[in-house]
């Protein structure tokens, strides 16, 4: 018997296609001979695994056409967990935003470093006396004072050099009283004023109250007379939020007008002894007088915040009553009255500043 | 954070008696009902709408097979069986993509199912011998062997197909690429 024959009849029996008497036949044959079993065997896994496998596929197929049915594309939309926007950013862009980071950190470190933040002296408060560039000239100023007195014998007119120091001072009275800064004189050794027309003078300290960052001087000259009348006066009351001010003195060798209005009723830190003001000030405006349109001196300048634009510190003028007061108090023979009369209400600006500028002084510290 | 699974479901004795019938509308209704929750589990879980297509459908074969083998139990519910055969399957997949970062994000509760994950691979390897040698047996033969054992053609419908003269000849051309197919699978590792 072939192969094919047996495998033919292999196939006859599995599917029952045999009569009886065939069957019988076939049945004799497989118990007897062992490698037709195992052909029966063999045969019928073979087939059987055929046939599953031909199930699967069918199996498959119909799952796939179901499959094609789903839109399984809005499904995933819908069940995708979507982390919130903030994860998203960061996984999507973390190196991104890293090194952005990194670069930012490393600039705001840098800068300051640059700008000396690190070093705790220095504060956002800047005092606005001006130093003096004066050391390389320092043989020639030598020079130029023996000129000075020389020059000073015959016309009785004092010329003075740089000093180490320079700020802003203005006259308290007509009899010599010049206020300033406390820290414009702080540690002098003498002190010169001089104004914008050139006049020059010695003056020496009367008062201080570092306090409220004021200082008197009184003019202890030869060559001094006496002002003629002051053309300000002083406001004892308070000012307003929002009024017009401006303030002259000495930020460069002449002097110089800045205008602006007035911006908190208090100072740096709440400061009540000060007013905020919208002023431009510079180095050597410490010690300037701030008046409104009117002409009343309503505080004297001593300082901006370094690092906002626009806000420049001015002591409110009523101090200066306290410290006329004071001086008063405590010297027999100097009546301080300060001058409660404007001559220079309803003047425009360029005649206010005309007529105050000699009063004004530049304070030149020598230490 | 998991959506409910919208359901039409069919119940879970409906899905046994379906399976056993060979039912396509119970078949239908299974696949859909818990189709999402397959998805849902994959695209959360490092995987596309592919994978969670084939990670399915091979859940739904074990789930059918054990059914129509009658060794299937419903000692838990279907839904739960079938998310924790996807989870074992995806889980193996990931191991292999060397994609698994030790943390699957579940959806569902589910139960361990060693052994569903092993026998379906054993039975795959096989079928996918089976596959290889039919396309290497090139045509008539894979036609006339598909016809004969899976579609169950008579010799007869055969003979007319392929035009053979009569069913002798076709029996012997049947029968040789019967032998050529059995080394073909023999023949792969």
């Amino acid at each position: 018997m072939s192969d094919h024959q047996l495998t033919e009849l292999i196939e006859r029996y599995i599917n029952g296609e045999m009569n009886a008497d065939e069957r019988e036949c076939f049945e004799a044959m497989r118990r007897e001979n062992a490698a037709v079993e195992s052909r029966i065997e063999e045969h019928a896994q073979f087939i059987g695994l055929l046939k599953q496998y031909g199930k699967r596929v069918e199996l498959e197929n119909r799952l796939n056409a179901i499959h094609q049915e789903i839109d399984v594309h809005s499904l995933a939309e819908e069940l995708t967990v979507h982390p919130n926007w903030v994860v998203k950013l960061w996984r999507n862009h973390h190196s991104k935003i890293s090194v952005a980071a990194s670069i930012a950190l490393f600039a705001v470190v840098a800068t300051l470093y640059l700008t000396g933040s690190f070093n705790k002296s220095t504060s956002s408060y800047v005092a606005l006396r001006r130093e003096m560039q004066s050391i390389k000239r320092t043989a020639e100023n030598a020079e130029r004072s023996n000129k000075a007195i020389l020059h000073d014998i015959k016309s009785n007119k004092r010329v003075i050099n740089n000093g180490s120091f320079a700020g802003s001072g203005f006259a308290l009275t007509a009899n010599g009283y010049i206020v300033t800064n406390y820290h414009v004189v702080k540690n002098a050794d003498s002190i010169y004023v001089q104004n914008s027309a050139g006049d020059a003078y010695h003056t020496k300290v009367v008062y201080t109250e570092p306090a409220y960052d004021i200082a008197v001087l009184k003019i202890d000259d030869a060559s001094f007379t006496q002002f003629s009348n002051l053309p300000y006066n002083f406001r004892r009351s308070k000012s307003d939020v929002g009024e017009d001010l401006y303030t002259v003195g000495f930020p460069t060798d002449s002097l110089v007008l800045g205008r602006g209005y007035l911006s908190s009723a208090n100072g740096r830190n709440g400061d009540t002894v000060a007013y905020q003001v919208s002023l431009p000030v510079n180095p050597g405006n410490s010690g300037g007088p701030v008046l409104d349109s009117k002409g009343n001196i309503i505080g004297v300048i001593s300082g901006k915040q370094s690092e906002a634009e626009g806000a420049a510190y001015a002591i409110k003028s009523r101090y200066l009553f306290r410290v006329a007061k004071e001086i008063t108090k405590d010297s027999t023979d100097n009546k301080i009255v300060l001058n409660n009369k404007s001559s220079l209400n309803g003047l425009t600006q360029a005649q206010q500043f005309n007529k105050i500028r000699n009063y004004i002084f530049m304070v030149k510290v020598y230490n | 954070m998991s959506k409910a699974v919208n359901s039409s479901a069919p119940t879970d004795n409906e899905v046994v008696f379906g399976i056993l019938n060979d039912s396509d509308v119970i078949l239908k209704r299974l696949y859909v009902a818990y189709f999402p929750m397959v998805l849902q589990l994959i695209i959360n879980n490092n995987g596309t709408t592919d994978d969670a297509k084939d990670v399915y459908q091979d859940a739904i074969i074990v789930l059918y097979n054990k059914v129509k083998s009658g060794k299937f139990e419903l000692s838990s519910k279907l839904k739960t069986f079938l998310y924790s055969v996807c989870r074992k399957l995806w889980l193996k997949r990931l191991t292999q993509l060397s994609r698994y970062g030790g943390d699957i994000k579940d959806f569902e509760e589910y139960l361990p199912v060693e052994e569903e994950g092993d026998m379906h691979t054993e039975r795959d390897i096989q079928f996918e011998k089976m596959e290889g040698a039919l396309k290497l047996l090139g045509e008539p033969c894979k036609t006339i062997i598909e016809d004969f054992y899976i579609h169950n053609h008579s010799m007869q419908d055969i003979c007319e197909r392929f035009g053979y003269t009569n069913a002798d000849n076709a029996k012997t051309q049947k029968y040789k690429c019967l032998q050529r197919l059995k080394k073909l699978f023999f023949q792969q590792n």
